[in-house]
């Protein structure tokens, strides 16, 4: 019994071991190798830090708790680019044309009602059919993204709004807009899987389906809350980012689903389902990001970087299963 | 008595499904525009279609046994990348054999760390996805690979070659499609790997090395890719590192289209070879048909789900989920 605990509390806190490694070792490297005079460990890098993994980081909590109830979810990428179309575009309808900054809102609610829709259509695909999660979204991951082109070719959409740069700009408390946005969504995630009845039927699926049958529990209606959250969430990526940004690739956001996959699977996450926890998540995001502009600061490239995440993703998978033998079923897909 | 027939009628549909839609859909498409079942259109659709087909076959393998590949795409372009480089420092005939040997190398890491480790593949091969990104992109400095002299080299026939009229690249397709046809059907490895996949622990019971089939698959699949590369290679004679990107998706959809089930033990090499025709036909047909090219993933998607949602409710015996 005190072993396990021991082996739960070290699973739990080997992602921050792992930042804490890596703040350490790209400190002491970065002395040495770094072209920039400037610290590593430097206060406003750190920040920066935080806003640049929020993107991703807001995609990866939704892929928790997708993950936690046993499904996976590769169209987000898509579902991020469709979404982020929807926002900059609907800003220059004619409709809204006599609103002013009053259009921001509208755009925001229509992105991300966007966003909950799609994440909606998968999970009644899901739910209804029985289609494995992994098929039904990789399919509406090809079919997101060809929407996204039938919306405006290969062209970039494009409308930069000035209110909505500088409130993407502004910091708050010292935090940037996006972090804020970023925390704000682990802890009300953290609150739903922690605090309430969803929560804890989520896990009870993930975990054991037959048994959550048996138990009364409707599987349905919770993996398609779980959808609707996840497309919600991608699209509230996308608001964050573009509003900043004010022009979307229709590639954009392509990859998305690995690198947030990726994050989950660092913090710890199964992929059978059953366990995983948001804070964890949030680590992994950390720690990708740490990793990313780490490697930048000590020279190396993007290549490295992939090339360095794959490894650690392998690695990790490795580890945990040494530290669990005994675990069975996260073997299957 | 009635449900007799019905279910009957849904065996039937589950098993030829895929094919009765494959034919509808040229039928479709034939009446929309004549021009669609030319023959140099065919041609040209299997010889575009080469590709992913060849990468498909592998992945086949893998599928039945079991396991998942994400890193085809990322492997093709590192072949690719690497011919095209080896090309103008070894020559072609000394690059080929080099290219397939370090593609080979990623198949048989592959294999080992789900082979033998025992790890989950989605994983691992999500991670050498990035991992075989990175190595790509660090060979090549990131920059775009080009052979020097494009019209003096005979490194060109894989990709751009005919033999008696027929495009090159079909004729590997087809040659690699009946070999690897025949492995599966007809050789005892074939039947080990359906085993493997679907039912693990039995085959293990009775007596089947698990592990060395699942390396022995991603080896296959890798040799695939290795094949891919080299028609892509020749083809454009120059290359981005990011030319597979996207690809492995594709063509899991093309095998599962070909009813292969993501669990393991099932589909042949005939199903994939249709579930990437289909594929390929689809694209051609909704541009002839005069729709935008991108209309074509709208359409596959809606193609892939109805697919495997038939093939799932055909065997339960009844279409819409009993999930509460």
């Amino acid at each position: 019994m005190t072993s396990e605990t021991k082996t739960r509390l070290f699973k739990q806190g080997a992602i921050w071991g792992f930042i804490a490694f890596e703040l350490i070792f790209f400190s002491v490297a970065g002395s040495y190798f770094s072209l920039s005079k400037g610290a590593f460990m430097d206060a406003d890098n750190m920040l920066l830090l935080f806003k640049q993994s929020a993107p991703i980081g807001i995609i990866a909590l939704g892929m928790t708790i997708v993950m936690i109830n046993g499904n996976i979810d590769l169209s987000v990428g898509a579902t991020y680019a469709l979404s982020a179309i929807v926002l900059l575009d609907s800003m220059t309808w004619p409709i809204f044309a006599g609103l002013g900054d009053w259009v921001i809102p509208i755009s925001w609610a229509l992105a991300l009602l966007t966003g909950a829709v799609l994440g909606a259509v998968n999970g009644l695909i899901v739910w209804k059919t029985g289609v494995d999660a992994f098929i039904v979204t990789l399919g509406s991951m090809l079919g997101y993204r060809g929407l996204v082109f039938m919306y405006n070719g290969e062209d970039p959409t494009s409308h930069l709004n000035w209110t909505l740069v500088d409130f993407a700009e502004a910091q708050f408390l010292g935090l940037h807009t996006a972090t804020w946005f970023l925390l704000g969504v682990a802890v009300i995630l953290w609150l739903l899987m922690n605090r309430t009845v969803h929560g804890r039927n989520a896990y009870a699926i993930g975990d054991n389906r037959e048994a959550a049958v048996n138990a009364g529990i409707r599987v349905g209606p919770h993996m398609l809350l779980n959808f609707v959250l996840i497309g919600f969430l991608a699209a509230l990526s996308a608001v964050v980012f573009y509003s900043e940004s004010g022009s979307v690739n229709p590639n954009d956001g392509s990859l998305f689903e690995l690198w947030a996959i990726t994050a989950v699977v660092l913090g710890g996450t199964k992929l059978a389902g059953g366990s995983g926890s948001i804070i964890s998540t949030l680590g992994g995001v950390i720690a990708i990001q740490l990793l990313r502009k780490g490697l930048g600061y000590i020279g190396a490239g993007t290549e490295t970087v992939n090339l360095v995440i794959g490894l650690i993703l392998v690695a990790v998978l490795f580890l945990d299963r040494q530290l669990n033998v005994k675990a069975k079923g996260e073997l299957k897909v | 008595m009635a449900g007799w027939t019905r279910s009957d009628i849904g065996g039937f549909l589950a098993k030829q499904g895929i094919l009765i839609a494959f034919f509808l859909f040229i039928i479709g498409f034939t009446i929309a525009n004549e021009r669609f079942l030319a023959p140099e259109n065919i041609m040209g659709v299997v010889r575009s279609s080469a590709i992913l087909g060849v990468m498909a076959l592998g992945v086949t393998f893998v599928v039945i046994s079991g396991n998942l590949d994400l890193s085809v795409g990322s492997m093709m372009s590192f072949s690719t990348i690497v011919v095209l480089d080896l090309h103008d420092k070894l020559g072609p005939a000394l690059a080929i054999p080099a290219m397939f040997a370090l593609t080979l190398c990623l198949g048989a890491l592959i294999g080992f760390l789900v082979g033998y480790l025992k790890l989950n593949s989605l994983i691992v091969t999500l991670g050498m996805l990035s991992a075989i990104h990175g190595l790509t992109l660090t060979y090549s400095g990131g920059k775009n690979m080009d052979i020097a002299d494009k019209g003096g080299t005979w490194f060109s026939i894989f990709g751009q070659g005919e033999i008696f009229g027929i495009p090159v690249p079909i004729l590997i397709f087809v040659g690699l499609a009946a070999l690897l046809g025949i492995v599966l059907a007809r050789t005892p490895f074939g039947r080990k790997v359906y085993a493997v996949g679907g039912n693990g622990v039995a085959a293990t019971f009775s007596g089947i090395r698990r592990a060395r089939i699942v390396f022995a698959c991603y080896l296959l699949s890798s040799f695939c890719v290795a094949t891919a590369g080299l028609i892509q290679a020749s083809r454009s004679l120059g290359s981005q590192n990011t030319v597979g990107q996207g690809l492995e998706l594709e063509v899991l959809a093309a095998v599962i289209l070909g009813g292969a089930s993501l669990l393991g033990g099932s589909g042949t090499i005939f199903k994939t070879i249709i579930g990437v025709l289909i594929l390929g036909f689809i694209q051609n047909g909704l541009l002839l048909v005069g729709l935008q090219f991108y209309a074509q993933y709208v359409v596959t998607w809606i193609i892939i789900i109805l697919a495997v949602w038939l093939d799932i409710a055909a065997k339960r015996g009844r279409l819409w989920s009993p999930l509460a």
